[in-house]
């Protein structure tokens, strides 16, 4: 096969080579220059973290065993072989997996219903005012930065130990990352009969009412969803600082080395997270169809 | 100009679905919300919300706000910046950990790479399991092993990213053209040439935003690690909260605040650099 490539002059050739040289190997030392500072990063943050690769090879055994122990019942037989004895709890930590999920399912309600009221003042296209807008906005990010458990920490001294810090804590976090979300489907929202609706001479609220809601309330349901399996597993350690639910079980169980009940109730936590996850995926695929899956 | 003489009864023959929808499509709805509400109610009951319990909390978080004012570090500022340190170093070290980790068994668990469903159900299934347990236990899990301490932290975030990332990953993996594989197979390169000439310089962009939001998000979980003891300016937290020093609670969570803040601008635009702005998931 015969080409047609015009061969170029070597002068020509050899300003090209020297430019293209050039090009890559400043492309070269700008990627090397970047892998150089990562690195440095590491090393500055391994001696901030107080990482000891000596404790981690030496106590490496020590996590294997963990599972081990775990995976092995007081009698000394794999977990496994005695069902029975493995799940003797059974009965309470399903109520108290009941709880962690009820916790979580409450908690997404009010943060949706929260938020739901608050994201058209966070909107741009919505908001009938930019110093009111400032606010929700500053507000909701607020909600959505302090970590859940933080909030839980502080409402169970306020509100006393059990379930209902949790479940505030929960609402609360989901109000900030809902409203955040919310607030850009609205803004993603077509605006014409919002226009039509004003036309008529009515209100701020039945604009909102008639001519928002019906745009967005399928993408508020299909956020609230995903909200609410990510709630499941927040909730699921909420017990740790005495916030309610089957956290407080695991923490008591891995404090006092109750080795087969730290795996069994992992198991739970775990079949329940994977069944949320199934159920809500199903259920936001049947609402929404598939475009609407994020 | 005389507006259009409509004849109600004329809309109502030809639009009956419009007009008279049926009563159990009219009642779908509010049935569903009603039932969410009744739950909703079961649930307040069920988990020992009363009114009276629920507005002293309220007037009792009223007072611990008014005594968080003004934040004060008091004298233990010191102190605070280490633990943030620590914080940001738990956070790049975990992350960086899982993401190298998470590389070759996100390759396993991509259908493009391995086609065969057998090998791929296991390993993908085992990811599902990782990130299915919070990073919070896994953090209790390693303090177990290698005790109290920022290692241990590290140690929590690899793992449950290693979960996430391979799960992102193997995603990727899966959006990749195949038609620069099939170039490489055809050019008689081994599967090994396939993943590394054909595949990685398609996805790495792409993971190297992942890592890098992943970074962002885990200065949030490294923040809150140290409550169960595993390093970290959330071990100074909760200590600050049991023993209800509010002004310096109120620093601690104001520095947090700052401290994610600089993180997503940071990242933000290293992920830009990175990647371009069209391709940040």
């Amino acid at each position: 096969m015969t080409t047609a490539v015009s061969i170029l002059p070597a002068q020509q050739l050899a300003v090209l080579d020297a430019a293209y040289r050039r090009a890559v190997g400043r492309k070269r030392l700008r990627l090397l220059l970047g892998i150089v500072i990562f690195g440095a990063a590491l090393v500055l943050a391994a001696i901030g973290a107080e990482v000891n690769l000596r404790t981690l090879f030496t106590y490496f055994g020590n996590f294997v065993s963990y599972f081990d122990r775990i995976l092995t019942l007081d009698s000394g037989q794999r977990v496994w072989t005695d069902v029975g004895e493995w799940l003797w709890g059974w009965r309470k930590w399903l109520k108290m997996l009941g709880e962690t999920l009820l916790i979580s399912y409450v908690g997404t309600l009010i943060g949706a219903t929260v938020a739901f009221c608050l994201n058209f003042f966070a909107a741009e296209n919505t908001s009938p005012a930019p110093w009111l807008r400032f606010v929700v906005r500053r507000l909701l990010e607020f909600a959505r930065t302090v970590p859940g458990i933080v909030f839980a920490l502080v409402f169970v001294i306020a509100f006393g130990l059990g379930p209902m810090a949790g479940v505030l804590a929960i609402a609360i976090h989901s109000t900030g990352a809902l409203g955040k979300l919310f607030s850009e489907i609205v803004e993603n929202a077509d605006m014409k009969p919002v226009e039509g609706i004003r036309s008529t001479g009515a209100s701020w609220l039945s604009c909102m009412r008639f001519a928002v809601v019906p745009q967005v309330t399928a993408g508020y349901a299909s956020y609230a969803l995903l909200r609410f399996e990510i709630n499941v597993r927040e909730a699921s350690v909420m017990g740790f600082v005495g916030a309610g639910g089957i956290g407080q079980e695991l923490v008591v169980a891995i404090r006092k080395f109750y080795y087969s009940d730290v795996s069994a109730i992992l198991l739970t936590i775990i079949i329940a997270v994977f069944i949320i996850d199934i159920t809500t995926s199903w259920l936001r695929g049947r609402l929404f169809g598939k475009e609407a899956r994020t | 100009m005389t507006p259009h003489e409509v004849d109600p009864r004329a809309l109502r023959a030809r639009y009956p679905d419009v007009f008279d929808r049926p009563a159990s499509a009219r009642l779908a709805i509010p049935a569903m919300i009603v039932a969410a509400f009744a739950v909703l109610v079961y649930g307040l009951v069920d988990l020992d919300f009363s009114p009276s319990r629920f507005f002293a909390g309220l007037s009792q978080l009223g007072w611990i706000t008014l005594m968080m004012i003004p934040p004060d570090p008091g004298s233990s500022l010191p102190i605070y910046l280490k633990a943030l340190g620590e914080t940001l170093s738990i956070a790049l070290l975990g992350t960086t950990l899982a993401a190298i980790f998470a590389l070759p068994v996100s390759l396993l668990a991509a259908r493009n790479v391995v086609p065969s469903n057998i090998l791929r159900f296991p390993v993908r299934r085992f990811l599902d399991s990782i990130r299915g347990v919070d990073t919070l236990i896994w953090a209790l899990v390693w303090i177990n092993v290698v005790g109290l301490g920022p290692f241990a932290g590290v140690l929590a975030i690899a793992v449950s990213d290693f979960g996430a990332f391979g799960k992102l990953f193997s995603e990727a993996i899966e959006g990749a053209d195949q038609k620069q594989v099939e170039g490489i197979r055809a050019s008689g390169g081994s599967p090994l040439h396939e993943i590394r000439f054909g595949l990685l310089p398609q996805v790495l962009p792409v993971i190297a935003g992942q890592v890098l939001y992943f970074i962002e998000s885990n200065t949030r979980s490294a923040t809150i690690i140290g409550i169960v003891g595993a390093g970290g300016i959330g071990l100074q937290l909760a200590e600050q909260i049991r023993v209800l020093e509010w002004q310096k609670v109120s620093f601690l969570i104001l520095m947090i605040l700052v401290a994610v803040a600089a993180i997503d601008f940071i990242s933000g635009k290293l992920r830009f650099a990175i990647i371009g702005r069209r391709a940040v998931a």
